[in-house]
C-alpha cells in the first residue's frame, strides 16, 4: 500500500508542475493583455453598450432615464432634419472618399517616379495632416469668406468676376468643406500608397518590361492588383473618416453650426448638438446607434465587396 | 461629577466656537470670460474680508461647457453653492432641480420687485425666485463716427426708415459688386435675432409670443412685415450682407459697417478699437414711434445641494454680489449695467453718452423666456436664410418658423 500510495505523487506531479508552469506562464501574459482590455471595457465597450440602452430611454441628463421602448427611433425617422443629416453624411461619404482616393493614388504614382524635390514635396503633402484640423478648417473659412476678407473672393473681385458664397450657399457649402477634408486627409493615403506601391517586387515589372506591356497595361495589370490590399484599407479607413466628420465642419460654421439651413450638418454634429444642447441623451443615443449601425454596414460591405473581386 | 459635566460644557463650547471660527467654504461657478473672472475675484475678495470666516471658491469652465458641467455635477451631488446662470436657463435648472428657490424671509420679494429692474422677474417661477442678477444687459445702435462724417451725416438715426436711409448713403461697392463697407451689419447669429424677435415684430405692430410666453404670436403680418423689413436690407436696399466679415461685430471692429445692433457686454472690446471713433445711439423706434429694447441677464441663483452652514454662506454671499455695490464693481470692471434702478439710474451713468442709450432702453425692454435658447435661435436664423438663400416669401418663412418654434415650446411645456 505504502509504494502504492508514495508512487502515484511524483506521477502527479509532473503534469501537475508542467501545467502549473504553463498556467503561470498564461497568467503572466494576460496580466499584461488584461491591461488593455480592462481599459476598452471601461471606457468603450461598456459605454458602447450603455448607449444601446439609453436610446430606449428619454434620459435628459437631469432626471432619471425612463424606458420608452423605441420611441426615440420612430421620431428619428420621422424626422426630415434627420433625412436631411443623413443625406449629407452620405455625400460627405460619395464625394469624399473616391475624390481623395484617386487623387492620392495619382499623387503618390507620379511622387513615386521622381528623385528631384521628392522628399520636400511628400512632406508638403503630408502637411495639412498633421496640422490641427480646427486650424485648418479657420484657415480655409477665412479663404471662402466674400471679400474683402476672402482672399479667394478677394481675386476674383479684381478681375471683376462675381463673389462665389462657398460657405453660404446650400449647394455650395457641402463642396466647400468636404474639399478642406479631402486636402486635410490626403496626405497621409499620399504615404500610404507610396508604401503600397514601394512593396511591389521589382521583379514584375522588369518581367513586364521584358514582356513588352506598356506604361497603361503596366499599371492596369499589375500596379493596381498589387495595390488591392492598400486600396482596401484606405476605403475603409477614409470611408470612416468622412462618416464621422465633424471638426471641419463645425469650425467652418460655427456661427450657425452646420448651416446654412442645415445644408452641411452631418450626423456627428446633430449628435453633439441633440446631447449638449438639447440635452436629450436618450435620443442621441439613438442617433448614435444609427451611426454605428451605418458605419458597422458599410464597412462589411466594403470587406466583403473587396474580397470578392480579390 | 460636576467636573465632567463642566468638562462636557468647555469642550461643547470648544467645538462650537472652533466650528464658527473654522471656515465655511462655498464654491461659486462661473464661465470663463477674463473681465468677469477679475470682476468676481475682486468682489471674493472684499467679501472675505467682511466675512472672514467664509472662503468663497471661484471655479471657471469654458462657456461651451458650463451648463453641462452644472448639470453633471448637480447630478454626482457635487454642485456649486453658488453658481451664475443665463436667465433663459431658469426652466431647465428649476426642472431638473439644480437651483433652489431664495428663502423669501432672506430675499424679500416687494424689495427684489421694487430694486430691481422689472425684467428680474424672468427669474419667478410660481411664487419663488430663483435667483438674482448683478447686472443687465440691454441692445443699442453702435455708428462708426468716421463713416458718418464721410458720409454728411450729422446723427444716427431716429427710426426705422432713417436707418435704411442712412445706411445708403454710407453702403459702399468695389467693382466687382462686392461690399466693401456695409451700411448695417446683418448677423442673424449674433444680436439680430433679438432685434427681429422683441423689437421689429414689435415695432410693426405685433408681438412675439402670447403673454404666457406659452404660444408663438409672431405668425402675424406684423411678423411678416418685420421679416421682410430686416431681408429687404440685403435684397432690396443693398445695404448690408448677412456673412460679410463672416460676424457682423468682426465688421465694425474693423471700420467697415457705419452700424451694427449690438449689447452692452460688446463695449469692451470695441473699446479697444483704435482706428475711429464711435457712438451709440438707441435703438430706432417704429414709424408710430414705438419703442423697444431686448434685456438679458445672466444671474447668480443657488444651488439645490447648499444647506446648513452652507446655505446660510450661500445667501450672505448671493445678497453681496447683488448689493448695489458689488453693481458698481461690475460696471467698472465687465462694463454691464447694475441691475438696480438706484446703481444704474445715477446721474453720472445717466450723463455717459455711451450707458445712456443702454439705460433708457431698459426702461422699455422686453425679455424672451427661452425655454431652449439655441434651438430659438436657430429656427429664427433659418427663418432668414430660407428668404435670403432659398427665396422663400417671408410669409411662408414666418410660418414655417412659427410652427417649429411652437414644437419646441410645446416640447418644454408639456
Amino acid at each position: 500500500m505504502q509504494p502504492a500510495h508514495s508512487l502515484p505523487p511524483p506521477l502527479k506531479m509532473r503534469p501537475a508542475s508542467g501545467l502549473k508552469m504553463r498556467t503561470r506562464r498564461l497568467l503572466w501574459i494576460w496580466s499584461f493583455l488584461a491591461l488593455p482590455v480592462l481599459f476598452y471595457s471601461a471606457i468603450r465597450f461598456y459605454p458602447t453598450l450603455e448607449a444601446f440602452y439609453l436610446s430606449l430611454t428619454n434620459w435628459d441628463l437631469l432626471s432619471d432615464p425612463e424606458y420608452i421602448g423605441l420611441e426615440n427611433y420612430k421620431r428619428l425617422f420621422a424626422d426630415p432634419k434627420f433625412w436631411q443629416v443623413f443625406r449629407n453624411t452620405f455625400l460627405y461619404l460619395i464625394i469624399g472618399t473616391p475624390v481623395s482616393l484617386i487623387l492620392a493614388f495619382v499623387i503618390a504614382y507620379f511622387l513615386d517616379r521622381i528623385r528631384f524635390g521628392h522628399t520636400f514635396l511628400r512632406a508638403l503633402y503630408f502637411l495639412p495632416f498633421i496640422t490641427t484640423a480646427s486650424a485648418m478648417a479657420w484657415v480655409w473659412r477665412w479663404f471662402y469668406q466674400p471679400a474683402p476678407t476672402g482672399i479667394i473672393n478677394n481675386f476674383l473681385g479684381s478681375l471683376g468676376i462675381s463673389p462665389i458664397p462657398f460657405l453660404s450657399s446650400v449647394e455650395l457649402a457641402l463642396p466647400s468643406i468636404t474639399f478642406t477634408a479631402i486636402w486635410a486627409g490626403l496626405g497621409f493615403q499620399v504615404i500610404i500608397f507610396m508604401a503600397g506601391l514601394r512593396a511591389i517586387p521589382s521583379t514584375y515589372y522588369e518581367a513586364a518590361r521584358i514582356d513588352g506591356l506598356n506604361d497603361w497595361q503596366v499599371l492596369r495589370k499589375i500596379t493596381l492588383p498589387l495595390l488591392k490590399p492598400t486600396t482596401v484599407f484606405l476605403v475603409v479607413f477614409s470611408s470612416i473618416g468622412f462618416l464621422r466628420i465633424f471638426d471641419q465642419v463645425y469650425n467652418m460654421s460655427s456661427i450657425d453650426p452646420g448651416g446654412p439651413l442645415g445644408s452641411t450638418k452631418p450626423l456627428v454634429l446633430m449628435i453633439y448638438q441633440t446631447a449638449f444642447s438639447s440635452y436629450e441623451m436618450g435620443y442621441a443615443s439613438a442617433q448614435t446607434v444609427v451611426l454605428f449601425t451605418i458605419l458597422l454596414v458599410i464597412s462589411l460591405l466594403q470587406l466583403w465587396i473587396m474580397r470578392e473581386r480579390g | 461629577m460636576k467636573n465632567t459635566i463642566l468638562a462636557g460644557l468647555i469642550a461643547g463650547a470648544a467645538f462650537f466656537s472652533a466650528t464658527a471660527a473654522s471656515a465655511v467654504e462655498i464654491e461659486y461657478w462661473q464661465y470663463v470670460f477674463d473681465t468677469r473672472v477679475k470682476a468676481m475675484d475682486r468682489l471674493i475678495a472684499d467679501f472675505e474680508k467682511a466675512n472672514p470666516d467664509i472662503t468663497v471658491k471661484q471655479v471657471t469652465f469654458p462657456y461651451a461647457d458650463y451648463q453641462t458641467r452644472v448639470v453633471a455635477a448637480t447630478m454626482a451631488k457635487k454642485g456649486p453653492d453658488v453658481m451664475q446662470l443665463f436667465y433663459g436657463w431658469t426652466d431647465q435648472f428649476v426642472k431638473g432641480g439644480v437651483l433652489q428657490p431664495l428663502d423669501a424671509t432672506v430675499f424679500p420679494h416687494d424689495q427684489i420687485e421694487s430694486e430691481f429692474f422689472p425684467i428680474v422677474s424672468a427669474m419667478k417661477r410660481g411664487d419663488d425666485y430663483y435667483g438674482l442678477p448683478t447686472a443687465v444687459r440691454s441692445l443699442a445702435l453702435f455708428y462708426n463716427k468716421a463713416l458718418f462724417a464721410e458720409a454728411g451725416i450729422a446723427e444716427p438715426p431716429k427710426t426705422l426708415e432713417e436707418l435704411v436711409e442712412t445706411a445708403k448713403k454710407i453702403a459702399k461697392f468695389d467693382a466687382a459688386g462686392n461690399f466693401t463697407t456695409e451700411g448695417i451689419t446683418l448677423d442673424m447669429a449674433g444680436q439680430d435675432h433679438h432685434w427681429w424677435r422683441e423689437i421689429l415684430v414689435r415695432q410693426f405692430g405685433g408681438a412675439p409670443y402670447s403673454d404666457d410666453s406659452k404660444t408663438v404670436a409672431y405668425n402675424s403680418e406684423a411678423g411678416v412685415k418685420a421679416l421682410e423689413y430686416y431681408t429687404n436690407l440685403q435684397l432690396t436696399e443693398k445695404v448690408g450682407m448677412s456673412g460679410f466679415m463672416d460676424e457682423g461685430q468682426a465688421a465694425f471692429r474693423a471700420g467697415r459697417a457705419g452700424m451694427t445692433v449690438d449689447g452692452t457686454f460688446r463695449l469692451g472690446a470695441f473699446r479697444s478699437i483704435t482706428d475711429f471713433e464711435w457712438g451709440v445711439a438707441e435703438l430706432p423706434a417704429g414709424a408710430d414711434g414705438t419703442k423697444s429694447n431686448y434685456a438679458s441677464y445672466f444671474a447668480n441663483g443657488i444651488g439645490a445641494g447648499a444647506s446648513g452652514e452652507e446655505l446660510e454662506a450661500a445667501q450672505k454671499f448671493l445678497a453681496y454680489i447683488s448689493s448695489e455695490e458689488a453693481m458698481k464693481i461690475w460696471l467698472e470692471e465687465v462694463g454691464e449695467l447694475p441691475a438696480r434702478r438706484s446703481a444704474a439710474l445715477t446721474e453720472a451713468n445717466l450723463a455717459d453718452p455711451v450707458y445712456a442709450p443702454f439705460l433708457q432702453g431698459l426702461e422699455y425692454a422686453h425679455t424672451t423666456l427661452f425655454v431652449e435658447e439655441n434651438a430659438q435661435r436657430q429656427i429664427v436664423t433659418d427663418m432668414v436664410n430660407r428668404v435670403l438663400l432659398q427665396g422663400q416669401s417671408p410669409a411662408d418663412s414666418v410660418a414655417e418658423a412659427a410652427a417649429a418654434e411652437q414644437a419646441v415650446l410645446d416640447k418644454f411645456n408639456n
